[in-house]
């Protein structure tokens, strides 16, 4: 023990570091800062050690060439003792690192840690919060696999709508004309060498902060947060009632941190790695491509937007949420900062939350999509089919060969793209269905030039048949009127 | 010499040293801007796009379209399979041809032909495009992007090279309404 004093004491006389880190690990918090709600920044930043740690093990495998990034990425899961493990590390690292720096934000902004003085805090942490995603995005791109080729394309078709700098703003994301080699090449440099350099250089700005300014005390409702005098408050706070640090309020960190850790680990061993999918071969075109978990919002968002609002919502809708977020702590530096008395804070959350999750549970499911292969692979239930008429069946037979059935649905199986039609007889007269079929309309393309007369008379006595069995079809009633007759045509 | 005379000849030593080094800095930046935008500026100017073979008119019978694949113009030897470059050829009569990009006009993924119902559709957000690549559903605001095709030698010729896009707007003036089916 001596000899360790010893050699300590040797380097501390050159280095000088023991008194200033002792002083930074003891200085005062707070005392109800001790709290299980401010473990989230510092499980964060274990999150980021673990993707450096696993990212540069990968890096000892991984090739970035778009000829050989997918091999590799295979060698990695088969032919490296273990390798498996670590890119599943690495893949869920950074799903969990995006999800907790997104529930320490929450945290943040519910207890007012970004008003006065801390409002720099929060912006360096919007930067992080950024470059956390941008992160995840270029290392989506370097799993480089049909999903990352084509999601390169959407990244290029939505840089492409920028104003007068489009085009450009396309070569110079793709490094060239098409995604290549040189994409592949500079998302790599982006997310092995930028973007890191920039999270290490704001998570070190933000750490300073939090420790010069003091951790954000627990809000109290009714205690007002003022310019004049909130700093002789805090440091009473501090001084008067606070606590050390460490180690009275850092083993709440160190064990949540290891819980994360082991919850990635665990992850990684029952999941597994992420991909890759198929070969980065754009002439295999049989592909559903989809973003990454945390892209799934906007998946869905994309395919609900209107035409003509989308390119607008696309280039100004991030920098409007970024601005608003910086913001912030400039329109509400002072005040209140407990959640108890913040309900717009509250409701502004829960909307955020309810947002982006229904869009992520929507893009699960993707009911917007055609199921490109429902018309040969999902036939349609026998009970429509039973006790029909051959007209009536030659249509079923026309609903599947002109794959009506890859957009709508029968009995729930088939796509969702277009209304299920299990009781459309119910909704539309045999005239509404003819006009339906033909000139199409309501998102629905025109089939009056692909289905013949006799197809279309087929097609729309299959449709009239779908109806329960104890309602009747829709039907226009001053036809029969007009026509002279009580009766309505027979089918 | 008074200290203070010598204080200022020094702080006139550093604003010159930090003048320098902006001077040095300015033709440092030069060719690193150069270089970053070369993607833009070099080869801009050379143009990538170019005439390329499809194969014989005999791979497109008349009345069908069919997915043709080529070689992209601008390759590196690493670029490995992301070089080739599908298309749908469309024969119209066996004079006229429309060659459609892969690439759906919303967000590029790529559309499936689907002969029977005689429609392109895009399995990302649900594009779909009629025959003749006119919009027909979904997101996108145009239909599909085509390329400039010739025949020569029996051969069909396409002019591509560049991944189109929405904001292209040598793509805009190709695609777009074209003859009816």
């Amino acid at each position: 023990m001596r000899l360790i004093q010893k050699v300590g004491d040797w380097f501390d006389l050159r280095l000088q570091l023991g008194t200033p880190i002792r002083e930074t690990a003891e200085h005062p918090v707070p005392r109800e800062t001790a709290s299980w709600f401010y473990v989230f920044g510092s499980a964060a930043l274990t999150c980021f050690m673990l993707q450096i740690v696993t990212g540069i093990l990968l890096a000892l495998i991984y090739v970035p060439s778009a000829g050989e990034a997918w091999n590799s990425l295979q060698t990695l899961n088969h032919g490296v003792s273990l390798g498996w493990f670590i890119r599943a590390l690495h893949g869920w690292g950074s799903n969990f690192m995006v999800a907790i720096v997104l529930i320490h934000m929450v945290q943040v902004f519910l207890f007012g840690a970004y008003k006065f003085p801390r409002e720099l805090t929060w912006i360096v942490g919007v930067l992080l919060l950024l470059v956390t995603l941008g992160m995840a995005f270029t290392g989506q791109v370097l799993r480089f696999d049909q999903d990352a080729y084509w999601g390169l394309g959407i990244g290029a078709s939505i840089a492409s709508r920028a104003p007068v700098i489009g085009p450009w703003a396309v070569n110079l994301m793709l490094g060239g004309p098409i995604i290549a080699g040189a994409t592949l090449s500079r998302f790599f440099a982006l997310h092995v060498f930028v973007v890191p350099g920039l999270l290490i250089a704001f998570v070190g700005v933000h750490l300073l902060m939090v420790l010069k300014l003091g951790i954000n005390e627990w809000p109290m409702p009714g205690r007002i947060v003022r310019r004049a005098t909130y700093m002789q408050e805090y440091r009473e706070l501090t001084h008067k009632q606070g606590i050390p640090f460490v180690p009275e309020a850092v083993w709440k960190d160190i064990f949540f941190s290891g819980f994360i850790l082991v919850a990635i680990a665990v992850c990684a061993i029952h999941f597994g790695p992420f991909g890759p999918s198929g070969r980065p071969d754009p002439t295999i075109i049989q592909t559903a491509p989809r973003p990454d978990f945390f892209f799934l919002w906007l998946y869905a968002l994309l395919s609900f937007l209107p035409p003509a609002a989308e390119t607008p919502i696309l280039l100004i809708g991030p920098a409007i949420g970024i601005i608003v977020l910086l913001a912030l702590p400039f329109v509400a530096g002072e005040g209140e900062k407990s959640w108890k008395r913040r309900p717009i804070a509250v409701l502004t959350i829960l909307l955020v939350a309810v947002g982006l999750g229904t869009l992520t549970n929507l893009a699960e499911h993707t009911p917007w999509s055609p199921v490109m292969d429902a018309w040969s692979s999902q036939p349609i239930p026998a009970k429509f089919l039973h006790g029909r008429t051959a007209l009536e069946r030659h249509g079923a037979l026309v609903f599947q060969a002109k794959q009506c059935h890859n957009c709508h649905s029968l009995d729930d199986k088939g796509g969702q793209r277009g209304p299920a039609l299990d009781s459309v007889a119910l909704r539309l007269t045999e005239d509404q269905l003819i006009r339906q079929v033909i000139q199409g309309g309501g998102n629905m393309p025109a089939y009056g030039k692909n289905l013949s007369p006799s197809e279309t008379t087929a097609l729309v006595a299959f449709l009239e048949t779908l109806h329960p069995a104890n309602q009747k079809p829709a039907r226009n009633a001053s036809q029969a009127v007009a026509l002279g007759t009580n009766e309505v045509s027979p089918r | 010499m008074s200290t203070e005379s010598r204080i200022s000849r020094r702080a006139a030593l550093v604003k010159l040293g930090v003048f320098l080094n902006g001077i040095v800095g300015i033709f440092l930046a030069v060719p690193i801007v150069r270089y970053l935008f070369s993607p833009v500026i070099r080869e801009r100017k050379i143009g990538y796009e170019s005439w390329l073979s499809l194969g014989g008119l005999e791979q497109f019978p008349a009345g069908q379209t069919r997915l043709a694949t080529y070689k992209n113009p601008v390759i590196n030897a690493w670029d490995g399979e992301t070089g080739d470059i599908a298309c749908w050829v469309r024969n119209v009569d066996d004079k006229n041809f429309q060659v459609f990009a892969i690439n759906c006009a919303h967000l590029g993924c790529p559309v499936r032909w689907f002969a029977q119902s005689n429609l392109f559709m895009c399995p990302c957000h649900g594009g779909a495009y009629y025959q003749d690549g006119s919009r027909a559903s979904g997101p996108p605001e145009r239909g599909l992007f085509q390329y400039s095709y010739k025949i020569e030698g029996g051969k069909l010729l396409i002019k591509a090279g560049e991944m189109p896009t929405p904001g292209q707007p040598v793509a805009n003036k190709a695609g777009g309404k074209t003859i009816c089916a």
